[in-house]
Formats: C-alpha cells, sequence, structure tokens
C-alpha cells in the first residue's frame, strides 16, 4: 500500500494507525521515508506519554498533544528526534502543571 | 477532523489533521450545547467578578476546543492575551497556544501579544523563553519578523542558551526568514550558526541544519563553509557504531533524519573542491550504498524505512553531483534491485528516483538495462501512482534505441490505461514518436494509433503537429495519405482521425489518386460519409477540403459545386458553415484554374519550432517530472553553480534591506526604498534615486499600463499586461469591501523564467486604506509557454486614491527583467448597487448638498456618445443606472454604497451629456469629499 498522495503542489504522507490517520503534508521534493518514519516516532512518543494512547486521550488532551507536536515539529522542520529526550522535556512540562 | 495545522503558510512541513475523530458534534443537539456554552463562557468574560488565571485558561482552553471542532471562535482573544502574562506554565501555555492558533491581526493585541513575548525571551526561564518561540514560529506574521527578527539570532549563538532552547530559535528563525526575508539581518551570527554543525546535541545539529540549508540556498556565498562541517558530521554519523548515538539510533540506524538533512544541505553546492572533503563524502556515499546490501539489523520496517530514507536521500545527493560515473552506476543497481521489493512504497521510490538518473550521461545506460523491468511494472502495479511513475520513467529512459519498444509498450498500455493518466501518456508517446523518429512512416502510424486508441485524449497540439511534420517533409506524404485513407475506412473512427485525414488528403490526396481504389471522388465520397457526424469545426475544415479538391481534381468540381449548393450548406445555420460554403462556391465558379491554383497551393512548409506538445507537458507535469534529456541537464548546471541563482543584486544589498525583498505572504508596505517610484511621496523618491544602479529596484510602471488601468475601471476582467515575453491577466471578483484577484502570469516564450517573484506593493499612503495579501508565492520557475496562476486577497479598509503596484522580476535567458503595473484596484470595486425610486433619490440628493459633499466635473467625450454603452459602463462602474428617476430622458443617474471596513459611504451619480457640444458633465454626491472626488475621477476617464 503506497503511503503517499499528491496534493496540489504537495504530497500527504500518511500513516494508518487502527483507526487513526496520522498525515504529514510536505512538499513534494522532500524525503518520502523519513516523514513517514516521523510519524511513527511522534506516535511512539504519544504512545510512551499517554501510557497506551488512544483516541479519547487525544481529544481530551488536545493542548498537550499540541505541546508534543511543538517538541517535535517546529516552523514545519523536525526539530528534536530523540525519543528519550522529548520524553524527558515533557515530563518536566508535567511536573509545572 | 482534528487541524494541527496553524495560521498560513507553512512552508515545509505541516502537521494535516490527526483524522477520523467524528464526534458526532454535528447533530443539532451539540450545536445548541456548544451555543449554551459559549453563551456562558462570554458571560464569564463579562462578568462583574474578575476571573482567576485557572478559570481564565479553562475557558480559553474550552473555546480552543470549540474552534478545533469546527466552530467560529470571535471572542476570548483579549483573556488569552492576559494568560500569556501568568506566572504560572500551564496558563501560559493555553494563552500562547490560543493564540497561536486563531491569529488576529488587531494591532492593539499584537502589541499586547509581542510585548508579552518580549517579557518572555527576556526571563531567562528556559521553559518560558521556549513558549514565547514556538508561537512566533507558529504565527511567523511580519509585525512578529519586525519585532523579533533582530532578536533572536542573538538568542541563537549566545553562549549561555540552553540546547533546548537553541533548537527553537534555530526553527524560529528559519520561519521568519521564510516569511520575511528582508527583516532578517545577516551579520556576524551567521558563521556562528554555521559552527552549530558542530555541537555535542545532535538535536541542536538537527534544527541549526534546516535553518542552514534554506539560508544557503539563497546566501550560497556566506554558507559555503558549512559544507566541509556538514560532511564530517556526517562521515562521523554514518561510521558510528549503532550504540554510540543512544538517543538518536532510531531501530538500530543513527540519526536517520539528521544524516537526511546534512545530505539536503550538500545538495545545495556542487561537488566540494578541496580534494580532502571530497574523498570523504565519496567515503560517505559509499558506506551508505555499502550498508544498503548488509543484511538488516531488524525485520522491523521502521528499521529498513529509516535506513533507505538515508539511502534515497544519498542517491538524491549522487544524482545532483552527477560527477562520479562509479557511485551513480552503482545508485542505479541499488534502484534496480528496489524495483522488484515487495514493498510498494520501495517500489514507487526507486521508479521516481531513476527517472532523474535517466538524465545522467554516466548512469542513462544503465537505467537503461531495467527496462523489462519497469514494463513490467506498467502491466503489473496495482497502483496507479505506482505505473504512473513507471511511465514516467519509460518515457525519461526512452532513446534512440529503445524509442520503438517503448512506444509501442505505452501505446498497448493506453489500450487500459486509467482515464487520468491517458492524455498524458498520449502527449508522451506523441514526443517520443516525434523526437526518435527515424523513419517518418513510423511516426505517423504512431500518431494515427493514438487517435484510434485514444483519440478522445489527443488534443489539438498533437494532431497539428503531425500535420506540421507531414508538411514539413515531403518523403512522408504520400505514405501519410495512403495511410489516413486506409484509417478513414473503419466504420467509426474519431473526429480527430477526419480532422486530420481531412488536412492531408485536401493537401496530398493527388498522390494516391493514381489508385483507382483511392480515386479523387472515392476519397470525396468517404469523407463526406463522416461529415454530417462531425462537429461544426471540423465540417468547416471538411468544407476546405473540398475546395482543395475542387482545385487537384477537376473532375469532381461538379460533385463538390452540388455539395456546396445544398440548402444544408447555403443555408446552415452556423454562420463560419454558411460562410465558407458561400465563398468557395462562389471561388470554385468564377475564379480561373489559375487563381484557384495560386490561391489554393499547397501549404508551404511551417517554421521549426519547439513542439507545442512538449509545451503542453511541462504546462501539464510541472518541470520536476518532464525529464527532457537536454532540459533536465540544463536546469541541473544551472543548480551546481550555486543553488537556486543569487539575488541579482546581492552584493549592492549586503548590509541595507534589499528592496526587492519580497513581501510575499504579506501586503505590508517595505521600508521606504521601495515605495513605488512614479507616485511615492516626499524621501522615498530620493531613497530610490540611491538605488537606481542596482539591478532590484522596482521599474517604473511600464508604458502604456495607465490606459490598461483605465480599462479596468469598469471590468473586472482581461489583460492587464502584455510584451513579447510576459503576458498578466487578470479576473477578480469583489464583495462588500473584499476581493479577491487571480492573476494569470503566461509566458509567452519557449525559454523558462527563472526567479520569478512578482511583488505587491502598497505605498505608505496607501497601505492603511487598502490592504492586498498575495496568498501563495509562486513557483520560481516559469516553464517556457506555461501560466501560473496567484491570488490576491484584498480589503478595503477605508477610502483610497492610489492603486497598488504589481512588481514583478525574472529572468529570461541571462537578462534581468523587471516589470510594474499598477493593479487595477479602484474604488468604485467595492461599489454595491442600491435600487431606489425617483422621489428618494431626489430627497438623498438634497441631503447631499454640502459644497464638499458634491464634486462636479464637465468634460470633453473622448468616445462616440453611445447611449446602450454608456449605460453597460455606468453598470460596470458598480452602482445601479436607475431608469426613470431623472426628468431629463437623456440623462444617467446612479446609486450605490461603497463598503469599506470602518464605514459605508452612500454614491449618488448623475450624468448628463450634451451631444451638440460632444460633451459631458458628471456630478458625484456622497458623504465624503474624497470619495466624490476618487469615484469622479475615475468615472470622467470612462467616456
Amino acid at each position: 500500500i503506497l503511503s503517499v498522495l499528491q496534493f496540489r503542489n504537495f504530497k500527504i504522507i500518511y500513516r494508518r494507525y487502527a483507526g487513526l490517520y496520522f498525515c504529514i503534508c510536505v512538499d513534494v521534493n522532500d524525503n518520502n521515508l523519513a516523514y513517514l518514519e516521523a510519524i511513527h516516532n511522534f506516535v511512539e512518543v504519544l504512545n510512551e506519554y499517554f501510557h497506551n494512547v488512544c483516541e479519547l486521550d487525544l481529544v481530551f488532551n488536545f493542548y498537550k498533544v499540541y505541546t508534543v507536536v511543538d517538541e517535535m515539529f517546529l516552523a514545519g522542520e523536525i526539530r528534536e528526534t530523540s525519543q528519550t529526550k522529548v520524553l524527558k522535556q515533557l515530563l518536566m512540562l508535567q511536573s509545572l502543571e | 477532523c482534528f487541524l494541527f495545522h496553524r495560521g498560513e503558510g507553512f512552508n515545509g512541513l505541516f502537521l494535516l489533521a490527526v483524522a477520523s475523530i467524528t464526534l458526532n458534534f454535528v447533530k443539532e443537539a451539540e450545536i445548541k450545547r456548544i451555543n449554551k456554552e459559549l453563551a456562558n463562557i462570554r458571560s464569564k468574560f463579562k462578568g462583574d467578578k474578575a476571573l482567576d488565571g485557572y478559570s481564565k485558561k479553562k475557558y480559553v482552553c474550552k473555546l480552543l476546543f470549540i474552534f478545533l471542532l469546527g466552530h467560529d471562535i470571535d471572542f476570548g482573544h483579549m483573556e488569552a492575551v492576559n494568560l500569556l502574562s501568568s506566572n504560572r506554565y500551564t496558563e501560559k501555555q493555553i494563552g500562547y497556544l490560543f493564540i497561536s492558533v486563531l491569529v488576529n491581526s488587531n494591532s492593539e493585541l499584537i502589541r499586547l501579544i509581542n510585548n508579552a513575548i518580549k517579557n518572555d525571551l527576556a526571563s531567562r526561564n528556559p521553559t518560558f523563553m521556549g513558549l514565547a518561540l514556538h508561537c512566533i514560529a507558529s504565527v511567523g506574521s511580519r509585525e512578529m519578523a519586525e519585532a523579533f527578527a533582530g532578536e533572536i539570532p542573538k538568542v541563537l549563538v549566545a553562549g549561555d542558551t540552553m540546547d533546548s532552547v537553541k533548537q527553537s530559535a534555530a526553527l524560529c528563525l528559519l520561519r521568519l526568514y521564510r516569511t520575511s526575508p528582508d527583516l532578517v539581518p545577516m551579520g556576524d551570527w551567521t558563521s556562528r550558526v554555521v559552527h552549530l554543525l558542530n555541537d555535542q546535541h545532535l538535536g541542536v545539529v538537527t534544527a541549526a541544519t534546516s535553518l542552514i540549508t534554506t539560508l544557503a540556498q539563497k546566501n550560497p556565498e556566506e554558507f559555503k563553509t558549512s559544507v566541509s562541517l556538514a560532511v564530517s558530521r556526517l562521515s562521523r554519523i554514518v561510521t558510528s557504531a549503532s550504540t554510540d548515538l543512544q538517543d538518536y539510533t532510531y531501530y538500530f540506524v543513527p540519526a536517520p533524519w539528521l544524516s537526511v538533512k546534512l545530505l539536503r544541505l550538500l545538495q545545495c553546492y556542487p561537488p566540494p573542491e578541496d580534494p580532502a572533503v571530497r574523498g570523504r563524502l565519496t567515503e560517505c556515499l559509499e558506506t551508505i550504498l555499502n550498508k544498503a546490501q548488509e543484511p538488516p539489523k531488524s525485520k522491523k520496517v521502521q528499521h529498513s524505512n529509516a535506513k533507505n530514507a538515508v539511502l534515497f536521500e544519498a542517491i538524491s545527493l549522487i544524482i545532483h553531483h552527477d560527477s562520479e560515473p562509479n557511485l551513480l552506476v552503482r545508485a542505479c543497481n541499488q534502484l534496480g534491485q528496489f524495483l522488484q521489493h515487495r514493498e510498494t512504497n520501495l517500489r514507487y521510490l526507486a521508479l521516481e528516483s531513476m527517472c532523474t538518473l535517466a538524465s545522467s550521461e554516466f548512469s542513462h545506460e544503465a537505467v537503461k538495462t531495467h527496462i523489462e523491468t519497469v514494463i513490467n511494472a506498467l502491466k503489473t502495479e496495482r497502483d496507479v501512482s505506482v505505473r504512473q511513475r513507471a511511465v514516467d520513467l519509460l518515457y525519461a529512459m526512452c532513446d534512440r534505441s529503445n524509442a520503438p519498444q517503448i512506444v509501442a509498450e505505452m501505446l498497448s498500455y493506453l489500450e487500459t490505461a486509467d482515464y487520468s493518466i491517458r492524455e498524458e501518456i498520449v502527449l508522451k508517446v506523441a514526443i517520443l514518436a516525434e523526437k526518435y523518429a527515424v523513419d517518418y512512416t513510423w511516426y505517423v502510424d504512431t500518431i494515427l494509433n493514438l487517435i484510434r486508441i485514444a483519440g478522445d485524449y489527443v488534443s489539438e497540439e498533437v494532431w497539428y503537429r503531425v500535420i506540421q511534420i507531414v508538411i514539413n517533409r515531403d518523403d512522408v506524404q504520400g505514405y501519410a495519405a495512403k495511410t489516413v485513407f486506409e484509417a478513414l475506412q473503419a466504420p467509426a473512427c474519431h473526429e480527430n482521425l477526419v480532422k486530420v485525414g481531412g488536412y492531408i488528403l485536401g493537401e496530398f490526396g493527388n498522390l494516391i489518386a493514381g489508385d483507382p481504389r483511392s480515386s479523387p471522388l472515392i476519397q470525396f465520397n468517404l469523407l463526406h460519409s463522416k461529415f454530417h457526424l462531425c462537429s461544426v469545426p471540423t465540417r468547416a475544415l471538411l468544407l476546405s477540403t473540398y475546395i482543395k479538391f475542387v482545385n487537384l481534381f477537376p473532375e469532381v468540381k461538379p460533385t463538390i459545386q452540388d455539395v456546396l449548393r445544398s440548402d444544408s450548406q447555403l443555408r446552415n445555420a452556423d454562420v463560419e458553415l454558411q460562410q465558407r460554403a458561400v465563398e468557395y462556391l462562389r471561388l470554385s465558379t468564377v475564379a480561373s484554374t489559375d487563381i484557384l491554383a495560386t490561391v489554393l497551393e499547397e501549404m508551404p512548409p511551417f517554421p521549426e519550432r519547439e513542439s507545442s506538445i512538449l509545451a503542453k507537458l511541462k504546462k501539464k507535469k510541472g518541470p520536476s517530472t518532464v525529464t527532457d534529456l537536454e532540459d533536465t541537464k540544463r536546469e541541473r548546471s544551472v543548480d551546481v553553480n550555486g543553488g537556486p541563482e543569487p539575488a541579482p543584486a546581492s552584493t549592492s544589498a549586503m548590509s541595507t534591506p534589499s528592496p526587492s525583498a519580497d513581501l510575499l505572504g504579506l501586503g505590508a508596505a517595505p521600508p521606504a526604498p521601495a515605495g513605488p517610484p512614479p507616485s511615492s511621496s516626499g524621501g522615498g523618491g530620493l531613497l530610490v534615486d540611491v538605488f537606481s544602479d542596482s539591478a532590484s529596484v522596482v521599474a517604473p510602471l511600464a508604458p502604456g499600463s495607465e490606459d490598461n488601468f483605465a480599462r479596468f475601471v469598469c471590468k473586472n476582467n482581461g489583460v492587464l499586461f502584455e510584451n513579447q515575453l510576459l503576458q498578466i491577466g487578470l479576473k477578480s471578483e469583489f464583495r462588500q469591501n473584499l476581493g479577491r484577484m487571480f492573476i494569470f502570469y503566461g509566458n509567452k516564450t519557449s525559454t523558462q523564467f527563472l526567479n520569478f517573484t512578482p511583488t505587491l506593493i502598497c505605498s505608505d499612503e496607501l497601505q492603511p486604506n487598502i490592504l492586498g495579501f498575495i496568498t501563495k508565492p509562486v513557483d520560481p520557475t516559469v516553464e517556457g509557454g506555461a501560466q501560473v496562476q496567484q491570488v490576491v486577497n484584498i480589503e478595503c479598509v477605508s477610502d483610497f486614491t492610489e492603486a497598488p503596484v504589481l512588481n514583478i522580476q525574472f529572468r529570461y535567458g541571462g537578462t534581468f527583467q523587471n516589470v510594474s503595473v499598477q493593479l487595477p484596484i479602484t474604488l468604485n470595486k467595492f461599489f454595491q448597487p442600491t435600487e431606489m425610486a425617483s422621489q428618494d433619490f431626489f430627497q438623498r440628493w438634497k441631503q447631499l448638498s454640502n459644497p464638499q459633499q458634491e464634486v462636479q466635473n464637465i468634460f470633453k467625450a473622448k468616445h462616440p456618445m453611445d447611449t446602450e454603452v454608456t449605460k453597460a459602463k455606468i453598470i460596470g462602474f458598480g452602482s445601479a443606472l436607475l431608469e426613470e428617476v431623472d426628468p431629463n430622458p437623456a440623462n444617467f443617474v446612479g446609486a450605490g454604497i461603497i463598503h469599506t471596513k470602518t464605514t459605508q459611504i452612500g454614491c449618488l451619480l448623475r450624468l448628463e451629456p450634451n451631444l451638440q457640444a460632444q460633451m459631458y458633465r458628471l456630478t458625484l454626491r456622497t458623504s465624503k469629499e474624497a470619495v466624490s472626488q476618487r469615484l469622479c475621477e475615475l468615472l470622467s476617464a470612462q467616456f
């Protein structure tokens, strides 16, 4: 199954996890596989952070999801790829709540 | 659907959606509940009791949630801004999030937001600094760039900045550079940023690499030192043991994303000149290729994806350098293996990469060895996108040696191809058949086959081209005539075949007329048997064929005259057909044989020119996917000499904000130097002079542009500007105080325009009153014959006089082109017509009787004074044309309301023509003098 779609002047790279589709829209000349794995990396962080993440975790904690996104992606670029570092930072932020 | 998309115009990547969160909030009951909740929140915000931080956060968060569910939110911004000054992380976070998602251009709010950001940036609290930077990076507006573009580089390179803050600062700066490059000053910090490639923290290196890549694309010289640093960083990564990088090892692959980014950065430059660096890079690339052959360290798909992500990027770099035959061939062999892989993604990517490899002289032959696999892919792949890539690759690998095979395979695929890609395949087959035709009979056969198999998808360009070629080569004319004659025998043949057949037999039917099986009468009857089933343009073409027959074959003249004379021709309802029948009949009767022979002489050869089909294909697919051998080479060599071309004026604009710096994405006025030259006031003009030697100064308005401008006052669509190179067309629509203008840039040449940069300039004077936003930059390369479109959103804030200027700069061949035209955005575009009865009109007319409210102009008619034309112009102007209002029926009166954001202005107008004197008197009455004045000026120029 192909995991890339043309979308206007961009392409959408997506990955499906059960009922959830995670999509990333990138320039056509961007590296498909790198972004495909960026999605997985992100999902693994979500899973760890929410302890077996499910759809409702994402809905009701949408603001935390944004925090996770901000740690890993910023300004349309990959910011941090180390799961350990991201999770450490997220736990630190959690402790401020 | 859950949108992560914040603000507008993210470049590169944006997270779109975590879909399928389909809570049934659409139900009516839910909408009611939401409205109730909104009312509740509103009352809390408005209540007498001041809310504590916690409640404020709670409600702002709820609003955000409701917004994300797809409802409009028009309040809460102030409360969100208040949260920014809280000292509690959670409150601050929600405040920033709300602002990032629901950006609001209210200037008072922006001041407050920027103030809060400034405080947080200065707080030395890394968490708060992070929040502030993320907010700037998400919004990225021009106001933020103005406020922070100078500050962020300092944060980025300061010795005591925490790593996580550096990461955010780097990407934040990248975002500002993308939206407002003119506001990000290059300086000492650039060299220190390059050294971040050596940073111990790989997260910092990752973020910095993105920043450097983007900066290097525009300023290759300044970031040249990044090459050797990137190579040594890459080398350390690829040679590391899988445990060395710990946190950054992903499924046994060391730092895959960083590797990809470093390889991308290197693609901004030609191969390194320093032999040591070059050797080290070659080693890296070899190591990456070697690793692809090693047994996988894990069976997980994550492992192979990460590994192959790096591999594909390495191959891209090898192709980009296009200088190491050994590496190119190895890359090709590796991709060849992937062509047979069980993962669809890999097969797809391999086909895609091979397309570019096919255009390198070093690897073209190696790519060709995979032809059978690719043909097989065309036949067996289940996903249409993959088949499409296979078609692309076959096209790219085609040359004289394999053209017959490839064309045959494409033709046979065409019979079953998906409708969505048929036209493209037709174009490709037509191009290949022409380009590699040794034997033109093969070419003719191929095109006729195309028409037979996929006639509906054969565009005009294709069948025009076959006719051009047949006319230009006399060795194929007899064969062509014979072949079309045979093809036309089929009981049902496509109309395109009738067109080609009609044309070719009309020109060269005599070449086969000696054969009794294709005698003149038989040829004529054959064509005429198709006549009644054809559309009007084809019939018109056939009528021309008939008159050519009269010349070629005098023996069928009576038969043809009978046909022309019949009622169905001479009295045809279609004026074109009727005219042709009448004229041809007359011509055949009165003209002597000599005259007839002269008039209907064989068509002269067409001048040789670039195939219009190729232009069409490029237009359809965009440059990246059309791999024309020579073309790609040419484009590539431009890249090698320093990535996207350096800005023409980069030397003169080193330390000054370059006036050419584009404002794409934001319509705000540039710093003074770029004010539009002809009408800029005061100091602006002086500064323009200072720059007038540099190429990037905005050009003065193109000659004739004022006339063109005036033509658009009463209409919205048409051609705004045209010279030998460029045509600019407009299509616009206005509603109340908003407008949208579609600008079409057409490249009239067959050569690319490079660095094509349209910029919208609103002078300082104009800017607060009329706002224009270019919604999206256009691609900097405009292919020959192509047309690109851009949308400008317009908002009228209050009444205005001057119009924004559109400046277009591009490179054509070796020359720099610079064109400025006024965009016809005039006050009357924001008219809403108002119908009213006679007595209302005069009552309002009297109410507006202050001398300042009335403006009158008496002027000589410049055009014939035609009542209907005048009416059309007044309606086109935007006001309602009120009939039976003025006691004098010769006069015209109109009424309407000008909508601006701040106010609505009622307007009445009266136009009194004086036929004898050829004069008009135009009177405008509105509640605002400036408006009366401007409308009067605009309308007076129309008659």
